[in-house]
Order: structure tokens, then sequence, then C-alpha cells
């Protein structure tokens, strides 16, 4: 059976990573890496891997005679934006690791087949793909009125985009907590840590939900999620049992479901402290072969 | 009482009054008890109580009072505390009832958004304090920008600055004030500065930015040098500074400006601010609010002397309740692992890791 073609738009930590990614894939073949500037190290590195590389940009990539399946976008949330039309225009899917959220989001394990069909699949942030799986694990048994999450990340692993974006990294995290995750309401908090050595990405994940809610059945959901992230990013795992505090004045009347994770990265390109990262490019990745089997599935 | 009147120290304290009455400083207030304070009160700060303090102190000549969560617009939260009253309520109570004094408020990148800075200027604020990390000056850029186009007044804070030396800091103050910050704010969040550590940061920004911005010091009482600190900040150019009256603040709480006003008095600096009348409102109108004073004690010595986030202190105290582990531990284990403002759900983590190891060794 042939691959799907991909196509990288992105030469940076999050698009060379996700090449390394791609390259194992079952079902996607990464043939182009697309920059925009001659001296990008993720450009050559990408060349020494057998992809076809450029660094005259997108316009290049749509003049060619064949274009990919795919398009997996690492630049930032401004220049997808104005390129999503086009792509879809060209008949190419896109996965979009920015926070454009042009299309619907997806977080692997909790819908990562339902936009199969899109033309468009928007990742939402590293803390989302962190946190959002669990609030949905807690949704999933019993109703969470408010969920709360507080990504902290190392500062090296915080990017130009991320600093320059950080307004949109909360608001969007907090989108997917709701829409996503199951929460009526949802609040998104990210710290950037520049301890030496760095740290390893963490996320708390805080949920309100109803005094008789079932603990058990919560803290079963919560372990099988995590088993369920475990599948693409082998090193996210809870640092504590989930913790129940009693409803109080402090608590808004509700108990309060504390999860503690850490996300540690494959080490593929980005070291594995950037978990952050490295949570992005295995969504993307997971999320891309789904896509690219429902193309293959098509063809035949 | 000989030692303290040898002519080596007899010429050093005349050295320094005839610096201190030449320099004519003129150093412009901020009260932070409710806003730093907010974090002492468990942020269950109530109307009166805000019209109250504002009253008192802009009555005694405070020209800056800031009103916001602890934790900056938006930090009611499970993480940081659920505020007993909305923070833009309590912000527009202040504004209304201010007569002379400009009302600021307080935002951290990642934590509060550009919207809650319009909602706190529609409420009636005018002064937009912008706080990051100390080494994370660039993610204030999108809000001082937007600060200063909504035609606020504003003031960057580099928390967290015993962290970094004299260079990093001015650095760090270069981006911000690149980005449209009109003043940079040396920030001592775990009051772990010590005199010359504080003059030498301080010193160092206003040399990066002297003649573009002001420069201001914002001490905590941790190590019991708020005042003093304080005093070198100013010797070092320090134009701008933070103090909450009666302490009342994070940690042991802030310097306490009542005080600092009085040194000001000895030292022939102006501050505009009443000294009877501050002190009159310190403990008429400051002290009842309270829950109580802010000490040096176990816990907040601690901080001082590992360099802990001073609001981490009630978070750490009820981890510690909460889990039955020592709460001075958890505040030494929070400095080792080099955590930073913001990352109060990281104690609970410290809570349990000391709980299971407690019960292993049981």
């Amino acid at each position: 059976m042939r691959k799907a073609t991909a196509a990288i738009v992105g030469p940076g930590n999050i698009g060379t990573d996700l090449m390394y990614k791609l390259l194992r894939s079952e079902v996607i073949e990464p043939r182009w890496m697309i920059g925009v500037d001659p001296s990008s190290e993720g450009l050559k590195l990408a060349r020494d891997k057998g992809l076809e590389s450029t660094h005259e940009g997108v316009d290049w990539l749509l003049k060619q005679d064949e274009l990919p399946d795919l398009i997996f976008e690492a630049t930032s949330a401004y220049v997808h934006r104005d390129y999503a039309p086009r792509y879809q225009e060209a008949g190419i899917r896109a996965v979009d690791l920015t926070p454009a959220a042009v299309g619907p989001a997806v977080i692997p394990p909790v819908n990562g087949e339902e936009h199969v069909g899109a033309w468009n699949v928007n990742m939402i942030t590293c803390g989302g793909q962190a946190t959002i799986p669990m609030v949905a694990a807690v949704s999933r048994v019993t109703p969470v009125s408010y969920a709360e999450i507080v990504a902290s990340v190392s500062s090296a692993s915080a990017g130009p985009g991320t600093r320059a974006n950080i307004d949109e990294f909360t608001r969007t995290t907090s989108n997917g907590v709701m829409t996503i995750g199951g929460a009526e309401r949802g609040k998104a908090i990210i710290i950037l840590n520049p301890a030496e050595p760095p740290m390893i990405m963490r996320d708390t994940i805080f949920c309100a939900v109803e005094p008789d809610a079932d603990r058990d059945a919560i803290a079963e959901s919560v372990h099988r999620m995590e088993r369920a992230v475990q599948e693409y990013v082998p090193g996210y795992r809870l640092l504590q049992e989930p913790q129940f505090d009693d409803a109080s004045e402090a608590t808004l009347g509700k108990v309060k479901v504390s999860i503690f994770v850490e996300v540690e990265g494959a080490g593929d390109f980005l070291p594995p402290y950037a978990g952050n990262l490295d949570i992005m490019t295995a969504a993307a990745a997971r999320v891309g072969d789904h896509i690219a089997r429902s193309l293959l599935t098509q063809e035949k | 009482m000989t030692f303290l009147t040898t002519p080596e120290t007899n010429q050093l304290t005349r050295r320094w009054a005839d610096v201190d009455a030449a320099s004519g400083l003129d150093l412009r207030l901020t009260d932070t008890c409710l806003r730093d304070g907010s974090h002492h009160k468990r942020h269950q700060f109530v109307p009166q109580e805000v019209r109250d303090i504002v009253a008192a102190l802009d009555g005694a000549g405070i020209p800056v009072i800031e009103v916001t969560h602890g934790d900056g617009l938006g930090g009611s939260s499970f993480n940081y505390g659920f505020s007993r009253t909305p923070e833009q309520e309590l912000i527009k109570l202040a504004a209304e009832t201010a007569q002379r004094a400009k009302i600021a408020f307080l935002m951290l990148p990642g934590v509060g958004t550009k919207d809650d800075i319009r909602a706190a200027q529609d409420n009636g604020g005018q002064i937009c304090r912008i706080a990051t990390h100390c080494t994370e000056a660039d993610t204030s850029i999108q809000h001082f920008g937007l600060a200063r186009e909504l035609g606020l007044e504003t003031v960057g804070f580099l928390m967290m600055s015993h962290t970094q030396p004299p260079e990093v800091l001015a650095k760090q103050a270069r981006i911000m004030v690149d980005a449209g910050c009109q003043c940079v704010y040396v920030v001592d969040s775990a009051g772990a500065l010590v005199l010359e550590g504080v003059g030498d940061r301080v010193a160092a920004v206003v040399a990066e930015i002297g003649a573009e911005a002001t420069v201001g010091f914002h001490g905590h009482e941790n190590l019991g040098l708020g005042v003093a600190n304080t005093v070198i900040a100013a010797r070092a150019g320090a134009t701008q500074i933070d103090g909450s009256v009666r302490r009342f603040g994070a940690g042991a709480g802030n310097t306490p400006l009542e005080a600092f006003i009085g040194v000001c008095d000895k030292l022939g600096w102006s501050t505009g601010v009443d000294f009877l009348r501050i002190v009159d409102a310190a403990e008429d109108v400051i002290r009842p609010a309270m829950p109580e004073e802010c000490t040096l004690n176990r816990m907040t010595l601690m901080m001082g002397y590992a360099g802990v986030y001073s609001s981490f202190l009630k978070h750490a105290g009820n981890a510690a309740e909460r889990y039955g582990v020592s709460g001075a531990q958890i505040l030494l284990e929070a400095g080792e692992r080099k955590l930073i403002g913001g990352q109060e759900d990281q104690l609970i983590d410290i809570a349990l890791q000391l709980k299971a190891k407690q019960d292993a060794n049981a």
C-alpha cells in the first residue's frame, strides 16, 4: 500500500521534531520540508534525511506538479490563517500545530477520529494536549462545572511564538478545556520556568465536581486516560494519585479533584525536558496517521 | 555604646547624611496592601474594607494604590485561591473612593489577559503593572503594547530579582522599556535580597534605562530588611517605591510603608505623605482589616532564606495541614526545585512526596 505524502511547513524545533516522528509512520511519508530562511538548520537536517527542502516557502510547494496529501503547519497562527484557504483549494488536508484554530480542535484520545474528514484540524496548544485528556477523563464519569489547568514548561522550550502570543495560549487552551474536555467553564494558566537544568513539563489539572461524584470511578478513568496518552507519548505519567478535597468555601462548594502529571519527551530532536513540544508533535503525528488511513482507505 | 560612635561610623553617617540631603529625593509611593495583602487575606477582601483602606491611604497622601487579586488580574482560581469579591468590582470601588490617588492594578502574562486589562481600565484603573519572572520579560510585550495604546500608565515588574545578576535584570528591563514600559521595578518577591544586592540591581537597571524610564523597588520583609533595602534602592536611583502599610502583604509582608515614610522624613526625602496620618491609618484602618499581623516566623524566614516566592506561604501552610507534613520543609523543597511565582500547584505535589517519605519511614 502506498503511504500518504506530507509536507512540513516550518523547519523550526517543532517541525524538525515532527519530521523524526513522521519518518517512523507506517502510513505517512514526509517528503517536503518548507522554510523561508536558507540558513535554517532544520532545512539542512531535513535534506540529510532525504526530504526535499526549500527556503522558498509554501508558494514554491503549491507550484509543484505533485502536491502533498497532507500539510503539517508548524509556523505561526498568522501564517496559517493566511495559507489555510489555499491548502484547501489545492485539495490538501492540513494538520495545524499553531494556535490559529482554523479547523476543529483534536485531542487524540478524546476525539481523535471525529474529524478525519475535515480539511483542517487544530492541535490547540501543548498545554491543552497535556491536560485536556484528564479533564475529559473526569467529565466522562461525572459533570465538571469548572476545570482549571496549570502548565509549567521550561523557558528553554518556549519559543518566540509562545512568548509573543501568551494570551492566545491561555484563550485557546481554556476553550479546549470546555469544548473537548467537557467542562462547563475553563481556565488555563501557563508558567515559564527558567531553572537550570531545565525542568520537565509539569501540568496540574483541577476539576470541580459534585459532592456525590464517584471518586473511585474518577480515579479509574484518570488512570485509563494516562495509558491512552502513553500510547503516543510514553513519557506521560501521573505524579500522584488523583487527590480529592471535600467541598468547602475555598472550593466554591464543590469537590476539588487535583491531577498531577509530568510529560517527558521522546528526545527525537528536542531534549526530553521539552515534553510540551513532544506531546504536540506526537499528537499531530497520531492525528495525521488517522487522516492518512482514511485517505488511503478511500483510494482502495 | 561606644562601639556605635567610632570615628569611622560617624564619618559614614555624615557622608550619607550629606548625600541624602543633597539628593533631595522625591519618591512616588505605591501602597499594595489591597493587592499583595490579598495573599495574606486569602483574597477575602469585602467592599467596605476596600473603601475604608483607600479613603485612609488617599487621605494621608499616598499617590498610588494597587488593587487586584494577589496574583493579578484573573488570579481568582483553584491554584491561587478564589476571590470573595470580584477584583474588578474592588477596582471600581477603589477608583470611586479615591479623591487624589491613582488606582493601579497588576497582571501576570499567562494568568491574566488583555481583556482583563481593558476591563480594569473601564473600572477606573489608571496604572497597569505587568509582572513577569525576571528572565521572561518578552512575554509582556503584547500587554505593554495594549496598555500604552489604551493610554494607561505602565509599570513592569521583574519578579524574583534575587535569582539573577544585575546585568541580566538590566537586559530584561530593556525588553520591557522597548515594549512601552514607563517604570521598571526590581521586585524582591522572596524577600531574599540583602542591601547591596538591591543597590547593585537597581543601579544596573538605572544605567540601562535611566534616561527612558524610571526605576522602582518592591521589597518583602522575609529577612527583616524591607525598609533598609528600600533606602538602598532609593540611593541607587529607584524613584518609585512599593510597600504596604502595616506590612500587609505576602510572606512576612512588604516594606512597612509608614515606617519608610518616617525614614524618608529623617533623610530629607520627600514623599508627599503625612507621617502622622499614615501611622493612624495603619493602626485604625489597615490593622483591623488584617486577619493577623504579618510576622517573621519559621515559615516566613524560610522563604527569605531559601529564596521562595512570598505568596507560597498560605498555600504551603494549607498543604502542610492537609497532608500532615512540615510547612517549612515544603518551602525549602520549593526553593530546591527552583519554583517561581505561579507554581503554587507544585506545593501539593511536594507535600504528597514528603508524606510518602514520612509514611515509608513510619
